[in-house]
């Protein structure tokens, strides 16, 4: 069996231990034990990755494997990773891991709840490694259904609408996805021969022009629904609010960014043609969003509207790098993939903590936290930092990286838009720490915080390790970087075919 | 010179050791071990700085060189840029090397007292040890790129420490300021990097200042709105320098940053972090010099206007750390302008070694002045100057090196200030005599406003009277005071044309004495005008110094209105007409577009639904339509 088939198959042996889990401590016992041997795993692929990359293993995609499924339509089971693959698999397993600790809290049908999230990583894992376009969107829809259910069960406020609203989107655009891999399916052999939904195989042919024309758009905005691409991005403060904190951490960290990584590795890399012709549109759609969501969380009061306007400022970001189609803005891009991930699993997870004392996200109802809870205070500061874009965590590399590569554009819509998304890093700035002055500093004013604890353990531990993941990408960013832009290689010499 | 890593690594060590150990550190001692690694530091910089400036290596032809000590890749983003984290020692280096490190010790003395007891000491010395680190690394940058990593460093350090009260509503008002306007003018320092590394293909300093500006020969005849590549790139990284070294209009936030602790003004937002801008400039003369000669006397321009707006304000303020911020931004303008004003090589090259020698002298006089108020407003417990007045009986020590700092400033000899004011006035001389003028006559307006300053602290008869006597420092926080008037006692005589010049060689300082007779006649006249107003003065009632005053007056002591103007864009321009207008778009036409869709399908399905109603007489009605229907079409084909 393949190495990477684990990534499903462990999720689902945690599945299966959840289902025969008698009890809470059972459950909580199976989670960690799953999402801890998961992030290992994820650990051993990642230096086994590089060491095979060190030793001159040049491949696009590593250990690959190839079942034949659905004979017919010749559709297989494919798998395969690259060093940008890799990068969201490390994301994913992070994220799942502080994830369980984050939703330690949750008694009520804690059980069903964490195979609920279980199932959805199980796509998201399924979906980073496929190669075959049917796999990954089958593995993109298993992702997305539990959401629904996560979020009108286990979510708060109005939950049923933002459940319903969210999921309808998000379906919305996997039809749009799901004419452009028909599409790209039905033209992967204009010169005769078997239709393939290989995507490696799809990249050798040339897709007929005019057909790309129709296609790219098709599916940039099917996965840009997902990455929060404005005018499509208004499930997620909805959706985001009336979440619980581990799936608002999942699916801001990891679940966007499926978006991002489909765009990239299904538009972009299949058609690089339709891409270079096309790209100016999106862009100024991306660009709008990063400054649009930036502006949108100045004047939000709740908590969490504000991280989910800011996410999509952020993600903007991430479409935006990708579409100026050079190697130094995807790394960048890549690199925001990563950092908004963790940041955002941060912001959220804090929140989460937050709300869970004072039972409000409004911050005119919050004063002076970092005198009754100042671990959980310095923390958010930090994510604050992190999300302004402060040199020493992730942020800031991910965010120069893309403006230097944007600037290789000599022309002067590529340039205006660069300085347009630059300006983000003043803006943020303002939200972020009128968020902090707000909430944290000055004197308690609500008598009923000042008798609020502190983190507890389970609580301190998914703060403080992606804490330790953003500052380590932020002071030695060659840790990540360098893995990314050699995987760019291939998909820079398809835009220039 | 490869120990010069440890000036680097102390520090940051110190931040993380404190940082992450402060609950279990008794407060104290989280000062002690704070201070003596700063010991360390200050002796390993000064070891640094002997080294490069009297070892015969770092010198070809008798021109002293850029040396490279460290240069790691940090982060590759294209083939030829690439970020790096290095060390690089120069005259201009090794010359902030021992600013910083002097005054940062000095602080760290001084607080051991002036803020012994106060919750969160440790906290606080954690926070210095991050400012030293990331100042330290600004001045040692080997690349553009890491001195922008650095400056957003001292930035949050700054916001961090100014901040430090946080309870405080005007505390947290003020750091956010700070942190906001600085990260504006960083918007324009970061698309400055991205225009000139684009064409220079590189971040090095090295490259980038090689002689004859040939860093940016690919960005020959690029132009952009009628300026060429290489102005916008080198406007732009002023830009960045204007909004740390608080040039007009980019002011706004230093006046406020006072709220931080007193020690903090002293070394934060008078000797090391506002001096950041010059440095930059500095750090980039030659480029200015070969690539863009045109933005230089832009430059000198705002520095003036800065110099005396500046200067004009600190006249009519009542709050003495505000008096001292305000002289900071007029002492910086001085020395933007002497940058601005100056060529390069030799004689030509005179405002470039006068703004340096400036900047060396102003840091030491002007954190002996902040440190001294701080002793007075420790002293006095507030920083009203009508809550002073003959404070010289009670602090005697404050009272003469405070008096030593003020007439440094004040440009009278032997202090160190003449001396570097006086190189300056000359290099503005040969720029242009109007340019003269106007800066001799802001030098006149220093000397007016720091005796006003001085004679309302230690002179005048105070009429609030109702606390207790005031006392002396303790000598933690005394010996530093000391110390730094030594410094602005000797600082003038020294060779610094034998060390700091535009071209490394060596140049002999000449004390013009043209100039100099009128600097120092002009700064005399200003002390005795202050003298006659504010020496036997009684101050005023404490309730409002707005009663019975002029209009200019008013204007001046509101700092004209330039924060009202922010206020008012930011507010009522970027709020209410770009922010809530977003709000309400994205709430209503873009989500509402999608609610309509969604109430589309509903209402769609509202209209189709009643054919499925169960009652087979309406099926069979629809049925026998329907055929009819076919009918129809069937004949009529």
């Amino acid at each position: 069996m393949n190495f990477l088939s684990l990534f499903v198959l462990l999720p689902l042996l945690t599945l299966a231990g959840l289902w025969l889990s008698k009890n809470l401590k059972q459950v909580h016992a199976v989670a960690v034990t799953g999402a801890s041997a998961l992030l290992i795993l994820t650990v051993y692929l990642t230096v086994d990755f590089l060491l095979q990359r060190a030793a001159g293993n040049t491949a696009e995609m590593l250990y690959t494997a190839s079942v034949m499924w659905f004979e017919p339509l010749n559709i297989h089971y494919a798998v395969g990773v690259d060093g940008i693959s890799v990068s969201m698999l490390l994301l994913t397993s992070i994220i799942l891991f502080t994830g369980v600790f984050a939703s330690w809290t949750i008694v009520d049908q804690a059980k069903e709840y964490y195979m609920w999230f279980l199932l959805l990583t199980l796509g998201v894992y399924g979906f980073f490694i496929s190669i075959d376009l049917f796999t990954m969107f089958m593995f993109y829809e298993v992702a997305l259904i539990p959401m629904y259910l996560l979020i009108g069960l286990w979510g708060s406020g109005g939950k049923e609408y933002a459940a319903m609203k969210l999921t309808l989107m998000l379906m919305g655009g996997s039809a749009f996805l799901m004419i452009g891999i028909i599409g790209i399916y039905l033209n992967s052999a204009p010169e005769g021969g078997e239709l393939t939904m290989n995507l490696l195989e799809i990249s050798k042919v040339l897709i007929p022009m005019e057909v790309q024309r129709w296609l790219f758009p098709l599916v940039f905005i099917g996965f840009g629904v997902l990455g929060a691409m404005f005018p499509f991005h208004t499930w997620s403060p909805d959706g985001h609010a009336s979440a619980p904190t581990a799936v608002s951490m999942l699916h801001a960290g990891v679940l966007m960014k499926l978006g991002g990584y489909g765009c990239f590795r299904v538009a972009i890399y299949l058609m690089p043609e339709a891409a270079n012709e096309l790209a100016w549109i999106f862009l100024t759609l991306t660009g709008i969003s990063v400054v649009y969501g930036a502006f949108g969380a100045i004047l939000q009061k709740d908590l969490k509207y504000i991280n989910a306007y800011s996410s999509v400022s952020h993600c903007g970001l991430v479409l935006f790098a990708i579409l100026m189609l050079n190697q130094t803005a995807m790394t960048g891009a890549i690199m925001q993939m990563l950092s908004h991930g963790l940041m955002t699993a941060l912001f959220f997870a804090l929140i989460g903590m937050i709300y869970g004392r004072t039972h409000t996200r409004n911050i005119d109802e919050m004063s002076g936290l970092m005198k009754v809870m100042p671990f959980l205070a310095v923390c958010y500061v930090i994510a604050g930092l992190a999300s302004l874009g402060l040199p020493g965590l992730s942020g800031f590399v991910a965010e120069m990286t893309v403006f230097v590569g944007s600037w290789e554009h000599t022309d002067m819509f590529h340039r205006v838009f660069t300085v347009v998304a630059c300006c983000s890093i003043v803006i943020t700035a303002v939200y972020i720490l009128r968020v902090v002055g707000k909430i944290l500093y000055g004197e308690v004013e609500n008598k009923h915080h000042l008798e609020l604890g502190d983190a507890v353990w389970h609580e301190r531990i998914p703060v403080v390790i992606l804490i330790v993941v953003i500052a380590a990408i932020g002071m030695y960013p060659l840790l990540v970087s360098d893995m990314i832009s050699d995987s760019l290689v291939s998909v820079i010499g398809q835009l220039a075919r | 010179m490869e120990y010069s890593i440890f000036v680097l690594l102390l520090p940051m060590i110190m931040f993380l050791f404190i940082g992450l150990l402060q609950g279990k550190l008794k407060g104290q001692s989280a000062g002690i071990i704070g201070t003596i690694s700063m010991s360390l530091t200050t002796i390993i910089a000064y070891a640094v700085a002997f080294d490069y400036f009297f070892s015969p290596e770092s010198k070809i032809d008798g021109i002293y060189q850029k040396i490279v000590e460290y240069n790691w890749v940090w982060l590759q983003l294209t083939e030829n840029l690439h970020i790096d984290l290095g060390i690089l020692l120069d005259p201009i280096s090794c010359m902030m090397l021992v600013v910083i490190t002097t005054v940062s010790l000095m602080v760290h003395i001084y607080s051991l007292g002036y803020m012994h007891g106060e919750r969160g000491f440790a906290r606080y010395y954690a926070f210095l040890s991050l400012f030293s680190f990331s100042m330290l690394g600004l001045v040692v940058a080997t690349n553009i790129f890491q001195m922008y990593i650095f400056w957003e460093l001292v930035g949050v350090s700054s916001y961090l420490l100014i901040g430090f009260y946080y309870t405080k509503p005007a505390a947290i008002a003020a750091s956010k300021k700070a942190f906001i306007v600085t990260r504006f003018a960083d918007l324009g320092f970061l698309i400055g990097i991205l225009v000139l590394s684009f064409y220079a293909q590189s971040f090095s300093f090295t490259d980038l200042t090689a002689p004859g500006g040939v860093a940016l020969s690919s960005a020959a005849g690029v132009s952009f709105l009628g300026a060429s590549a290489a102005a916008w790139g080198l406007s732009l990284i002023f830009v960045g320098g204007a909004g740390k070294s608080a040039m007009f209009p980019l002011h706004i936030w230093l006046p406020d940053a006072m709220e931080g602790p007193t020690p903090v003004s002293a070394l934060i937002h008078a000797a090391t972090m506002v001096v950041a801008g010059v440095y930059l400039v500095a750090r980039m003369f030659p480029l200015y010099i070969d690539a863009a000669p045109e933005v230089l006397p832009g430059i000198a321009y705002v520095g003036a206007f800065t110099s005396l707006f500046a200067a004009v304000i600190a006249c009519f303020q009542s709050d003495i750390k505000r008096v001292l911020a305000f002289s900071t931004i007029s002492q910086i303008g001085f020395m933007i302008v002497a940058l601005g004003v100056s060529g390069m090589g030799g004689h030509d090259g005179l405002g470039y070694m006068a703004g340096m020698w400036h900047l060396f002298t102003h840091a030491m006089f002007k954190a002996l002045l902040f440190l001294g108020a701080g002793a007075v407003i420790h002293a006095v417990h507030s920083n009203e100057m009508s809550a002073m007045g003959g404070l010289r009986k009670y602090m005697p020590v404050t009272h003469i090196t405070f008096l030593i700092a003020c007439l440094a400033i004040a440009g009278i000899p032997p202090f160190s200030g003449f001396f570097s004011k006086d190189e300056i006035l000359s290099a503005c001389l040969e720029f242009s005599p109007v340019m003269f003028a106007l800066m001799a006559g802001i030098a006149g307006l220093t000397a007016f406003y720091m005796f006003r300053l001085y004679y309302r602290i230690f002179w005048s008869t105070p009429t609030d009277v109702s606390h207790h006597t005031p006392h002396e420092a303790p000598a933690v926080m005394y010996l530093p005071l000391i110390f730094l008037a030594a410094v602005t006692l000797v600082a003038g005589f020294i060779p610094f044309g034998d060390f700091v010049t535009s071209d490394g060689a060596v140049y002999h300082i000449h004390i013009n004495w043209t100039v100099a007779t009128i600097s120092i006649v002009v700064a005399v006249v200003a002390i005795a005008i202050a003298t006659v107003k504010y020496m036997k003065e009684k101050s005023k009632a404490p309730e409002n110094p707005l009663n019975n005053v002029g209009a200019f007056y008013r204007a001046a002591y509101r700092r004209f209105y330039i924060d009202e103007v922010y206020m008012f864009v930011t507010h009522k321009i970027i709020f209410a007409y770009i922010s809530r207008p977003i709000k309400w778009f994205d709430r209503h036409v873009v989500d509402g577009f999608m609610n309509f869709l969604a109430w589309g399908a509903n209402a769609l399905s509202g209209l189709i639904k009643g054919f499925q109603s169960g009652q087979v007489q309406q099926y069979a009605y629809v049925f026998v339509l329907g055929v009819i229907i076919l009918i129809v079409i069937a004949l009529a084909l």
